[in-house]
């Protein structure tokens, strides 16, 4: 652990580069990736493909958790028709079973489709921290382009190889527009 | 529109780069000055239509279902025919956001949000018909499962529920969906907008989205999900609204064939809409960079496919109704071809046998105004095949007690009317307020456009531009020097 600031200086949340293409934020992330560092994020306008890999991100949870939901959708789905028809209300209706299955199909399939989207959707955005109010990144100079024509790579604070110095430096050799160190 | 413009295979017509991207779709939103009279007439026929709308419910409410033409025989009539007609509309938003997707048919970009907003907004209308059609529509919650000092719960194997569920997940997801797409176009509005205004309603909406590459993992991984769940969803909604009519006994109803038939002449009508409302906006507000006559060509052969299945269907039921030697399919039959409703079977034949054939040719693909008017024509076909289907089958029966014309009243049409004025209001303040077209999948389009993505673009020889020269092209590099 360095100590490169004093505990009154503003508390740094990282260093941000900025970049103009894609290609040159993948570079820097896969560089950053293998000179060790743990703490990185990288902000476009758009997904970039191999972003994730190159700056080692690796995350399966939603796809689980939609699996999840979808499984207790069709559960939620099927049991009420049953709880309904076959134990709480058993009614005949022309003579047809009580589990009359095919009937009960296209509940369940809407009811899967429905919980599991549903967890696509707030997975995602729970998973993500959103809302959030306030972020850091934000104080970067010149960040309202990362929504439109930038390309930013953070390397934060809270990561063990952090130097104020070096960290800039490395930075500053993948030629980027330029390197900002950012308030918390 | 008499002059034509160029077809080939170029996605992004004019020079673009993400920044003139950006400016040439945010423009709608950020600069007001730019919604001329056009928009003003527009909006304001949507809202005499949204007008008239709120005074025919009004009246419905106090009055009952007996303003409307229904009758004994025919008890299900326009309220379900602009029901399933306006459901249909919806499917070709999700077609387009949800299969192409799927498909990796990266032409979809600049459609996509277009079309599921129209899916939304006619969901929307065609939600209306069945509540208001139960009579009392402030009792509309008995349709759903809930606890209640009855213990009762609804019959579930009725196909009439079997709708609820469909249409209410099919809305939420759809919603879902189409909110989920907006969220960074929202935090890149956020960015853009110089009001305080549109600033804080536009950070508000984007929840504080940032762009991070772990935000756009679990973004892609989500959408990509939810494409994967809306196809199966889409299928099945006009599916079920299918089963309304095939699980029945009534002749012409009864058919195997309607699923599939339903569901493309959802999309066949859903293509139809998207054309009618995108041909003219990108002529008023310039975007005929984006959505480029082989965006138009291709909606206009996928309408032609579906308008095949369509017509397949209408063969396959004259095929049904004669080898059945059903009488009473053949009597039905026999009375769509002569009977007092001919007009109406023959019409439906013109509109959505005959005329959309002209998509056969490239050359009436590329004049707009017969891609619009084939589009219209399809439009009021499809509605047209609902009548036939719906009330007219019901007026011939089994029994000769069953024997009934029915005749819409002015309240039927003054509906009808009145949801499609919503549905204008609504895409008119769409148009104004959000952004129509997905900004970021088209920034992602550009980039692959740019690196010669073989995807994108098939043919290796042509630059992304059309004919200009390599070298002329605007690169992100050269654009940086500003």
């Amino acid at each position: 652990m360095s100590h490169g600031y004093a505990d009154d200086s503003p508390k740094s949340f990282g260093l941000v580069a900025e970049f103009d293409t894609p290609e040159k934020l993948i570079s820097a992330a896969e560089k950053a990736r293998l000179a060790g560092f743990k703490k990185l994020d990288a902000y476009s306008p758009f997904p970039i493909h191999g972003l994730s890999d190159a700056i080692g991100f690796r995350d399966v949870k939603v796809p689980y958790l939609v699996f999840a939901g979808g499984l207790v959708g069709a559960f939620v789905g099927y049991g009420l028709q049953f709880y309904a028809h076959v134990l709480d209300y058993p009614m005949n209706v022309g003579g047809k079973p009580l589990v009359s299955i095919p009937s009960m199909i296209p509940i369940t399939f809407e009811m899967t489709i429905l919980v599991a989207g549903l967890t696509a959707f707030f997975s995602m955005i729970a998973l993500n921290g959103l809302p959030k109010p306030y972020h850091s990144i934000f104080n970067t100079p010149g960040f309202n382009r990362a929504s439109q024509d930038r390309f930013f790579l953070a390397i934060e604070s809270g990561d063990p190889q952090f130097d104020s110095d070096k960290t800039r430096q490395f930075l500053a050799e993948m030629a980027p527009l330029s390197v900002h160190e950012v308030e918390a | 529109m008499a002059k034509q413009e160029v077809l080939n295979d170029v996605l992004i017509t004019k020079p673009h780069n993400y920044e003139s991207l950006e400016d040439s779709i945010g423009r709608l939103i950020l600069k007001p000055q730019l919604h001329k009279k056009a928009w003003w007439i527009f909006f304001l026929v949507g809202l005499a239509g949204t007008g008239m709308l709120g005074i025919s419910i009004t009246w419905l409410l106090y009055q009952g279902i007996g303003i409307w033409g229904n009758n004994v025989p025919v008890s299900w009539a326009f309220d379900i025919v602009n029901f399933v007609w306006w459901i249909g509309i919806g499917h070709a938003g999700t077609l387009i956001s949800a299969i192409l997707l799927l498909f990796k048919q990266q032409w979809r970009n600049s459609i996509n949000r277009f079309a599921e907003a129209m899916t939304i907004f006619a969901v929307m209308c065609a939600g209306m018909y069945p509540l208001l059609h139960t009579g009392r529509p402030w009792n509309a919650y008995w349709l759903f499962p809930y606890p209640n000092i009855l213990g009762m719960l609804p019959q579930f194997r009725s196909a009439l529920e079997w709708d609820v569920f469909a249409v209410s997940t099919y809305f939420t997801i759809s919603l879902v969906f189409w909110f989920m797409g907006l969220i960074p176009d929202f935090a890149s509005m956020r960015d853009r907008s110089t009001n305080k205004f549109g600033k804080v309603a536009f950070a508000l909406l984007s929840m504080g989205w940032r762009g991070s590459n772990q935000h756009w993992h679990r973004y892609e991984q989500a959408n990509l999900l939810l494409a994967g769940l809306s196809t199966p969803l889409v299928l099945s909604v006009h599916t079920i609204v299918s089963y309304d009519f095939a699980i029945s006994i009534v002749p012409g109803w009864n058919v195997t064939v309607f699923p599939p038939y339903f569901v493309a002449g959802a999309v066949f009508a859903g293509f139809a809409m998207v054309l009618n409302f995108l041909i003219p906006v990108r002529a008023f507000y310039g975007l005929k960079d984006l959505i480029t006559m082989r965006h138009i060509d291709w909606m206009c052969k996928i309408m032609l496919a579906t308008g095949l299945i369509v017509l397949y269907g209408y063969i396959l039921e004259v095929f049904y109704a004669v080898y059945s030697a059903n009488f009473y399919e053949y009597k039905l039959l026999m009375d769509r071809f002569q009977g007092p409703y001919a007009w109406s079977y023959w019409l439906l034949i013109i509109c959505n046998g005959v005329v959309p054939q002209l998509m056969w040719s490239q050359k009436m693909r590329q004049r707009l105004w017969v891609v619009w008017g084939v589009s219209a024509v399809v439009g009021l076909g499809m509605w047209l095949e609902r009548f036939v289907i719906i009330p007219v089958s019901l007026t011939n029966n089994y029994l000769p007690s069953s024997n009934k014309m029915y005749i819409p009243t002015f309240w039927d049409f003054a509906m009808f009317f009145g949801t499609m004025g919503f549905f204008l209001m609504l895409m008119m303040l769409f148009i104004r307020f959000l952004p129509a077209i997905n900004v970021f999948e088209m920034k992602d389009l550009l980039h692959k456009v740019l690196n010669n993505d073989s995807k994108v673009e098939p043919n290796a020889e042509r630059t992304p531009y059309g004919n200009a020269p390599k070298e002329a092209l605007p690169t992100v590099e050269k654009e940086v020097a500003k």
